[in-house]
C-alpha cells in the first residue's frame, strides 16, 4: 500500500487467480439456473405445441367426445377423463380438506405440547413421505377388491395422500394467527369451538384455501394412486360411488407408450387439458397467498 | 391463558372430540397401511425369505420372486437423479441467494416452483416421446434418472434455499470485509453454515426420487433382471414393476409386487425420516423456521 513519493496510488483491483475462479463459479451457478430452465422450457413447449395442435383441430369435441375404444383411431376425445379427474379430485378435496383442516386445529389448538400431539405431528410427516403408488395398493385392497372399481376409490387415495399435506399447510397458518385474537374472544366470554370457528379459522382461511389448492392441484396430477382403484372406461361415467371410471392422468398413462400416433396425440391433448388444470389451481393459491394471507 | 369458560358446554367438548378424531386419523390410515400390506405381502415373504432381497430372479411362471434387481434399478436411478440435480439445485439456490439482484429473486423461484406443478406423468410422456426418442436415450436408468432429476430439483432448490438464506449477513459481511471474493465468502461462511440443511434437503429429494413411480414407469425400459452399472441399459425399478406388472398378475405375483411396495415404502420413510431429523435439527441451531 506504500506507493512511491509522488506516484498516484493504483487502487483498482488485478485480476488475479482468486478474483477469476470467483467469477468462474458464479458464471457455473447461472449456468444451474439455464440447467433448469431448459427442461421446463422444452416439456412446456412440446406439451403445448403438440397438445394445442391436437385440442383446436376438434375444438369443442376434444372435450366433450367420448374416449375412442380403438386407440389407433385419430380423433378426439378426453369428455369421460376430465369428468373422472374432476370427481376422483373433487373427493378427495371433500375427504380431505375438511379432515385435515380438523386435524391441524386439534394439533394447534388443543393438543400443543402434548405426547399425542407430537406423535400425530411425527407420523404426519411421516404419511407425507409415503409413496403414491403405495397409497394406491393400500386403497386397493381395502376398497376396490370389495366395492369393485370407481372415482371414489381413486378418490379415497388422492385423499390418503392429501391429507398430511393439508394438516402441515393448515397448521402453519394457524401458528400465523395472532394470539390476542383468541384472548379477546375468551374475554368476551365466547366458548373455544366457537372461537375456533368464529375467529381463528378465518383469520387464517386465506391461507388455509392456498394450502388447500396446492394439494388439489397436486392431487389432480398423480397417476400412481389412481391405476388399481379407477379402472378404465372409455365412456361418460358421472357416478361416484359405482362404475369403472379414467382420468387425465390415466389416459396420458396408457396412451404414452401407445405405438399409435392417435393415441400419443390424445396423450399430447390430455396432457395440456391437466397442465392448465394444475396451473390454474397453483395460480389461485399463489392470488391468495399474496393478497388475503396472514404473513410471518 | 385464564379459562373461564363454563363446564357444560357440550359442543364445545364435542367439537373437541372431533378434533381428535381427524387428528387419529391419520394414525389410524398409518396403521392400516402397513398392516394390511405386510398382511397381504406375507405368502411371498415367507416362501422366499431372504431370497426376495437377494436373488435376481424375478419369474412369475415359476413363482420365483427375487427383488434385488428393481431394488438395484430403484436406488441407481434414484443416484443418478442425485447426481444431476444436486449440483444442479445447489448452484441455483446459491445463485438465487447470492447473486441474483433483488428484482430477479421473486421471479426465479416462481419459475422453478413452475417445475413443481407440472404432473409427475406429464415428464414421463415428454420422456418417453420426446428424450429417449429425439436424444438418443432410449429407455434406460439415464433418461429415467433425467426425468427424476428434473422432478427432484424444484424441492430441493426451495429447501436449500431456505437453508441458506439463514447465514447470518454478519458472517458474509465480514468474509466479504476481509477481502473475500464471492466464492470465497460461499465457502467460508454460506456453506460451512448450512452444510446440515442442505445434507437433509439432499436426502428428502432422494426419498421423493425413490417413491416416484410413474414417469420412472414410462422411461426406465421395463427389463427384467438388470444389475449393472451402465446408466444406459435398460432397467426396472420397484414402483414401475408395480405399476407395469399389477394387470396382469395372479395372486402370489400380487403379492410379490405388494412385498415390493411394503420394501419401498419401508426405504422411502426411512430416507425422510433422516432426512426430516437432518432439516430440523439444523433449523434449529441456525434459528430459521423449520
Amino acid at each position: 500500500m506504500i506507493a512511491g513519493a509522488n506516484l498516484p496510488l493504483d487502487l483498482r483491483r488485478k485480476r488475479s487467480w482468486r478474483s477469476t475462479k470467483s467469477t468462474l463459479m458464479t458464471l457455473l451457478m447461472g449456468a444451474a439456473v439455464v440447467a433448469v430452465v431448459i427442461p421446463l422450457a422444452a416439456v412446456l413447449w412440446s406439451v403445448i405445441s403438440r397438445g394445442a395442435g391436437v385440442m383446436f383441430k376438434d375444438f369443442p369435441a376434444f372435450f366433450t367426445a367420448e374416449v375412442p375404444l380403438i386407440s389407433r383411431k385419430a380423433g378426439p376425445g378426453m369428455g369421460p377423463a376430465i369428468v373422472g379427474t374432476l370427481l376422483s379430485t373433487g373427493g378427495a378435496t371433500l375427504i380431505a380438506v375438511p379432515l385435515g383442516i380438523l386435524g391441524a386445529v386439534f394439533l394447534h389448538e388443543y393438543g400443543g405440547g402434548s405426547k399425542f400431539a407430537k406423535l400425530v405431528r411425527f407420523m404426519t410427516t411421516v404419511m407425507t413421505g409415503v409413496p403414491s403408488i403405495v397409497m394406491g395398493l393400500f386403497v386397493y385392497l381395502t376398497w376396490t377388491l370389495r366395492f369393485g372399481y370407481s372415482a371414489f376409490g381413486g378418490a379415497l387415495a388422492l385423499a390418503c395422500l392429501m391429507l398430511p399435506v393439508v394438516i402441515s399447510s393448515t397448521e402453519q397458518m394457524l401458528k400465523l394467527v395472532p394470539s390476542n385474537l383468541r384472548e379477546a374472544a375468551y374475554a368476551l366470554g365466547t366458548s373455544k369451538s366457537r372461537t375456533i370457528l368464529t375467529v381463528v379459522l378465518p383469520a387464517a382461511l386465506p391461507g388455509i384455501v392456498s394450502g388447500a389448492l396446492l394439494a388439489i392441484a397436486r392431487a389432480a396430477g398423480e397417476t400412481a394412486p389412481l391405476l388399481f382403484a379407477v379402472g378404465a372406461a372409455h365412456a361418460y361415467n358421472p357416478h361416484l360411488f359405482t362404475e369403472a371410471n379414467t382420468a387425465l392422468s390415466l389416459q396420458i398413462f396408457g396412451n404414452a407408450t401407445s405405438s399409435f400416433v392417435a393415441a400419443q396425440d390424445r396423450a399430447w391433448g390430455a396432457a395440456l387439458t391437466l397442465m392448465t388444470l394444475t396451473f390454474m389451481l397453483t395460480l389461485v393459491a399463489r392470488i391468495f397467498t399474496a393478497r388475503f394471507a396472514l404473513k410471518r | 391463558m385464564l379459562d373461564l369458560r363454563g363446564k357444560s358446554a357440550t359442543g364445545d367438548r364435542a367439537f373437541r372430540w372431533i378434533a381428535i378424531g381427524a387428528a387419529a386419523l391419520v394414525l389410524l390410515v398409518l396403521g392400516l397401511v402397513a398392516l394390511v400390506m405386510t398382511s397381504r405381502a406375507g405368502p411371498v415373504l415367507s416362501k422366499m425369505g431372504v431370497d426376495f432381497f437377494t436373488s435376481a430372479r424375478w419369474s412369475a411362471p415359476d413363482a420365483l420372486f427375487g427383488a434385488l434387481p428393481f431394488i438395484w434399478g430403484t436406488l441407481f436411478t434414484a443416484l443418478i437423479a442425485l447426481a444431476i440435480a444436486v449440483p444442479v439445485s445447489l448452484g441455483v439456490a446459491l445463485f438465487v441467494t447470492q447473486v441474483a439482484p433483488r428484482w430477479m429473486k421473486k421471479p426465479m423461484v416462481y419459475l422453478i416452483d413452475l417445475l413443481a406443478v407440472v404432473p409427475s406423468v406429464v415428464f414421463g410422456l415428454w420422456g418417453v416421446l420426446v428424450l429417449s426418442q429425439h436424444f438418443g436415450l432410449g429407455r434406460s436408468f439415464l433418461t429415467a434418472g433425467i426425468i427424476l432429476a428434473v422432478m427432484i430439483t424444484p424441492i430441493i432448490t426451495s429447501l436449500a434455499r431456505e437453508v441458506i438464506e439463514t447465514t447470518p449477513p454478519s458472517d458474509k459481511e465480514a468474509a466479504l470485509a476481509l477481502g473475500a471474493t464471492r466464492w470465497e465468502m460461499i465457502t467460508a461462511t454460506v456453506l460451512p453454515h448450512s452444510r446440515g440443511g442442505l445434507v437433509g434437503a439432499v436426502m428428502l429429494g432422494l426419498g421423493r426420487a425413490l417413491g416416484e413411480t410413474i414417469a420412472a414407469a414410462l422411461v426406465i425400459g421395463s427389463a427384467l433382471g438388470q444389475i449393472t452399472v451402465n446408466p444406459f441399459a435398460p432397467g426396472n425399478s420397484m414402483p414401475a414393476v408395480i405399476a407395469n406388472e399389477w394387470g396382469e398378475a395372479d395372486d402370489m405375483h400380487k403379492s410379490a409386487l405388494i412385498a415390493l411396495a411394503v420394501t419401498l415404502f419401508v426405504i422411502t420413510i426411512a430416507v425422510n425420516l433422516v432426512a426430516t431429523a437432518i432439516v430440523q435439527r439444523s433449523m434449529r441451531r441456525s434459528g430459521g423456521k423449520a
